[in-house]
């Protein structure tokens, strides 16, 4: 496994081997998926589409429909609009979508097509919409073409009409619809009224019925995205995904916001639910208290099995970042921290995190697997976390594996469960225990194996 | 059936309905071989199936070899995508390199769009030479690179000279051609180009090259495991488990067998003009249909001890399995199926069906030509169009020093008579009266026709798998096999049969509807008692 790798690390300028980040246009793709009604629109060469769906169908097991400009290389040489056109036009006489969320690839980037005046000469039914975002893969990473997206809905659809809704918008970032599902659950307990921008709930996790839906239940409506603009207030969840709209939110309908890591672990929940309480004036519901006491129940219960092990943790920047601050409060240490987009607000985070616990470790934004697992290679760790390119590090070195993020392409079930709120944290310690529990159990001396642990 | 052709199209916009009528077809007559349109532009907005070019060529073809670098100059989305998910399994020979665990990729930024990215692949391959000290590299392009106007051959020439290793350059923009298809070409031109010839083996008895056999699932070493138990010695495999240094032989085999027609029959074509090795379509999906290709492999030896230990093996492998096959056949028979898969497999998987008992009534190619589907006949009346002609055709001479004749001429033509030497008959002629045959399939027709025709079982890609699967119909993915596999010879058939048999039988499909929505639901007791 990984054998080729060699401990010794060094400096590479050009060449990216196992990274750790994707391209824009699947995180636009995803992101669009969570408009009720909407279909996702490839502006490129066939390929693109059919990778993203291909990828984001492994991760979730669920129909991921979306369709493509097929440039060919006439389009690629004189320009793709009239695909683009002829695809608008084409789509909604035969998949009658509400919205078409057009994403931009390197093809159509590197061509300059000009979509918005692309789209502005389209034929676009009375009652529908064509939505874009410039989504170059040049650029960034997957986090950043959902990021864009976002904010194309913001740009095209959010008006703001003069007449307060009275709502909180909430900005989930590239999370799992499972994740989406626990955070809807607590803004309900607290009965706050609000719209989810996107939801990809109810769409990437949708029940088995025997009957196929082109556009599942799921998804934020249109006329929720319009009113968005009417909110009082936007919560956005994770810096890297959600800033960019809401910011243009604010800009676009003087909707006043903040930015919170996403709610993963027992800080960052807290934090979320505070600034509820504080926006709100409302107190924290009770099975919401009962549920975090369950939580810190059972972090003192298994605190033995983390306090000090030292973890590597790679991902997309707001939720490494979220389950770092997680891990910390575990007592773990989190040796390695890295994520394949670049920012340089990643590794200052994190860095500052380890620094106000007293711990140090490796922080590196736009880093990739080889180098991670070099890392590891150098001084080993006592526990995994990533998404699932990590399994092949995990094996070679011989580590506990927990799979977390975007792509898990190995495991089922990741997509109902989440790793938000107080209940996800719970699911995280029992996937962590058990990974570092199994390995006890399968390796330790027969006269050391335990009944009781 | 015709008029089912026009009712799942009913919904159609004219200009859509006029091109998408040319790529179904139904056969009307048994004996029948109806003219249909394929290797066509994808319409804009339809929900295709399909790929790109660098799919083909990078994903398909030379992904699997596996002690070379594969170096992708573009955004990482390309080379990530490609990265381990097409399950090409393989094995490093004992002092071997495996590159196949890694993701190698010139991870453009703008500023290499802007300015080229000439530079950062030179360093890029700098790198890979100086961490992986491999034996040869690939430099793949993708689109953005052929816009920019990158001359990646010029790079790999220099790096050539540099390190004294073979860098071999392939522009497979994915904006070239209609789907794979140009991409397996090019993949193919330049692996008969730079690669094929080079090596000094001395081959031993029935010497030969498995072309088109991707060892998915472990299919390969199934095949490799029968052939090598009749006496075989397999000489390259391309490029499933594949190694640049067996490629380099592949024109010291005495013949050559063609799995995939679709993505290789270019290179047995090339390889038997240059070097005179003639090729066999074989396929060793489905059990009848091994028999039949071991058979008519040890007729083209003509040797009577392999022949008879042919008809050994054969038995033995048989014997093996037959019990258990037999069980399956009884639970499946009489089942209909839809096939939409690749360039090859929709006809290949149909006969390993028949060996359960199961009909397939509509089948399709993603990026095939009409050669796949109608007979190679008919490739001299192809009509060559805009997206073709992009694609290079390589020409190819006899190679002198190298060009053995292996059969006599009249041996050939008395071969051509009895088994499909340098011919395949393509995926119409194996079907029943009344199929429907259907082009580069999307979405929407995928289900109409699910609808109008309802069939038991489909068997596609990832893409459909699961908006079928919703529909309540068993579907199964048959470029990944599931996760499952080897699907391939004998023991293969079993594997897939278990697993067809799995997914007609799992008891999840009696929950599908709720007893609540099925039986009378009592009286509210709770609800009344609570009232009191």
């Amino acid at each position: 496994m990984l054998k080729a790798t060699p401990e010794k690390v060094t400096e590479r300028t050009a060449l990216r081997i196992n990274p750790a980040k994707t391209c824009q246009p699947i995180g636009a793709m995803y992101a669009a998926l969570g408009i009720h009604r909407c279909l996702p629109h490839s502006d490129g060469s066939q390929g693109c589409c059919s990778y993203h769906r291909m990828q984001l169908t492994r991760h979730f097991k669920e129909p991921v429909m979306a369709s493509t400009s097929s440039f060919t290389e006439g389009a690629s040489v004189f320009g793709g609009g009239s695909n683009l056109k002829t695809a608008i036009k084409n789509i909604f006489s035969i998949y009658e979508p509400d919205v078409i969320a057009v994403h931009t690839t390197c093809l159509s980037e590197t061509i300059g097509d000009d979509l918005n005046s692309i789209i502005t000469q389209a034929e676009v039914p009375e009652g529908k919409y064509v939505i874009h975002a410039n989504t170059p893969s040049y650029v960034g990473s997957h986090v950043t073409g959902y990021a864009n997206m976002v904010k194309g809905m913001v740009d095209y659809l959010a008006q703001n009409s003069g007449k307060a809704n009275g709502k909180l918008n909430v900005l989930p970032g590239f999370i799992s619809p499972g994740d989406v599902r626990e955070i809807k659950r607590i803004l309900n307990l607290f009965e706050i009224p609000f719209i989810m921008l996107p939801d990809t709930s109810g769409v990437l996790d949708s029940p088995m019925t025997g009957k196929f839906e082109m556009y599942p239940k799921g998804g934020t409506r249109v006329s929720e995205i319009i009113d968005a603009g009417n909110s009082e207030y936007t919560l956005a969840l994770g810096q890297f995904a959600s800033t960019e709209a809401a910011t243009a939110l604010e800009k676009k309908c003087q909707v006043p916001l903040s930015v919170l890591k996403v709610p993963i672990g027992i800080e960052a929940t807290d934090a979320f639910l505070m600034q509820l309480v504080k926006l709100t004036g409302k107190e924290v519901p009770e099975i919401l208290e009962e549920e975090r006491g369950q939580l810190v129940d059972l972090m003192l219960d298994c605190h033995p099995y983390f306090y000090g092990q030292k973890v590597a943790v790679f991902g997309d920047p707001d939720t490494v970042i979220a389950l770092t601050e997680f891990l910390i409060s575990l007592g773990m240490v989190p040796r390695y921290v890295l994520t394949g987009t670049p920012g340089e607000s990643f590794t200052r985070t994190v860095e500052q995190m380890l620094q106000d616990a007293g711990l140090t470790g490796t922080v590196k934004n736009a880093g990739d697997l080889f180098e991670l697992h070099q890392w590891i290679k150098k001084e080993p760790v006592d526990l995994l976390i990533g998404n699932t390119h990590g399994k092949y590090i995990a094996r070679a070195e011989n580590i506990p594996f927990v799979r977390f993020g975007f792509p898990i392409l190995d495991r089922y079930a990741h997509q109902y469960l989440p790793t938000t709120g107080y209940k996800g944290a719970i699911q995280l310690i029992s996937k962590m225990a058990d990974a570092l529990m199994d390995k006890k159990d399968r390796e330790c001396p027969e006269e050391e194996f335990e009944l009781v642990m | 059936m015709k008029k089912v052709v026009d009712r799942a199209l009913e919904k159609y916009p004219a200009k859509v309905h006029r091109a998408r009528k040319e790529h179904i077809v139904v056969k009307e007559k048994d004996d029948e071989v109806p003219v249909i349109t394929a290797n066509t532009r994808t319409i804009p907005g339809i929900i295709t199936k399909r790929g790109c070019c660098y799919a083909g060529c990078k994903g398909v073809v030379l992904g699997p070899i596996k002690d070379m670098v594969h170096i992708v100059h573009g955004p990482i989305g390309c080379s990530y995508y490609a990265w381990g998910t097409r399950r090409n399994r393989g094995k490093a020979q004992e002092d071997g390199q495996n590159f196949l665990e890694y993701c190698f990729s010139t991870d453009m930024q703008e500023s290499d769009i802007v300015f080229g990215g000439e530079k950062k692949l030179r360093q890029a391959i700098k790198e890979a030479v100086e961490i992986f000290h491999p034996k040869a590299i690939t430099i793949s392009a993708t689109c953005p690179v052929g816009l920019i106007g990158d001359d990646i051959k010029a790079v790999a020439a220099e790096a050539e000279k540099l390190y004294g290793i073979q860098v071999i350059a392939f522009n497979c923009e994915g904006y070239k051609g209609v789907s794979q298809s140009a991409g397996h070409h090019i993949a193919n031109n330049n692996l008969m180009k730079y690669v094929i010839g080079q090596g000094e083996l001395k081959p031993g008895k029935y010497a030969i090259n498995i072309l088109g056999e991707y060892n998915i699932g472990g299919d390969g070493w199934e095949i490799k495991r029968v052939l090598e138990k009749i006496g075989y010695q397999i000489i390259a495999v391309m490029t499933g488990d594949g190694s640049y240094e067996e490629i380099k032989n592949a024109h010291k085999a005495d013949l050559n067998l063609v799995q995939c027609h679709r993505s290789i029959n270019y290179i047995a074509e090339m390889i038997e003009t240059k070097y005179g090795i003639p090729w066999l379509k074989v396929n060793f999906i489905g059990i009848q249909a091994t028999v039949e290709t071991l058979r008519n492999l040890a007729e083209y030896f003509g040797d009577p001890e392999l022949k008879e230990r042919t008809e050994q093996v054969i038995a033995e492998e048989l014997s093996e399995i037959q019990g258990e096959m037999e069980y399956y056949r009884e639970r499946l028979r009489g089942r209909k199926a839809f096939l939409f898969v690749g360039g090859s497999r929709a006809h290949h998987y149909q006969e390993l069906l028949k060996d359960l008992g199961v009909e397939t009534i509509i089948a399709g190619y993603e990026f095939g030509h009409r050669d796949d589907y109608e007979g190679r006949e008919v490739i001299p009346t192809i009509k060559i169009d805009a997206d073709n002609k992009n694609i290079e055709e390589l020409k190819v001479e006899k190679d002198e020093k190298n060009y053995r004749m292996i059969l006599s001429p009249e041996r050939y033509e008395e071969l051509k008579q009895k088994i499909p030497l340098s011919y395949y008959g393509g995926m119409i002629k194996a079907m029943n009266k009344n199929s429907v045959i259907i082009d580069d399939l999307n979405h929407y027709e995928t289900e109409q026709f699910i609808k109008i025709l309802k069939p038991d079982m489909f068997f596609s890609g990832i893409k459909d798998k699961y908006a079928v699967q919703k529909m309540g119909l068993m579907s199964k993915q048959l470029h990944s096999y599931d996760y499952s596999g080897p699907y391939a010879g004998f023991k293969g058939a079993l594997v897939f049969a278990r697993d067809v048999d799995a997914g007609v039988f799992t008891p999840a499909w009696k929950y599908v509807t709720p007893p609540w929505k099925i039986e009378p639901m009592l009286e509210g007791v709770v609800e009344e008692v609570a009232g009191c």
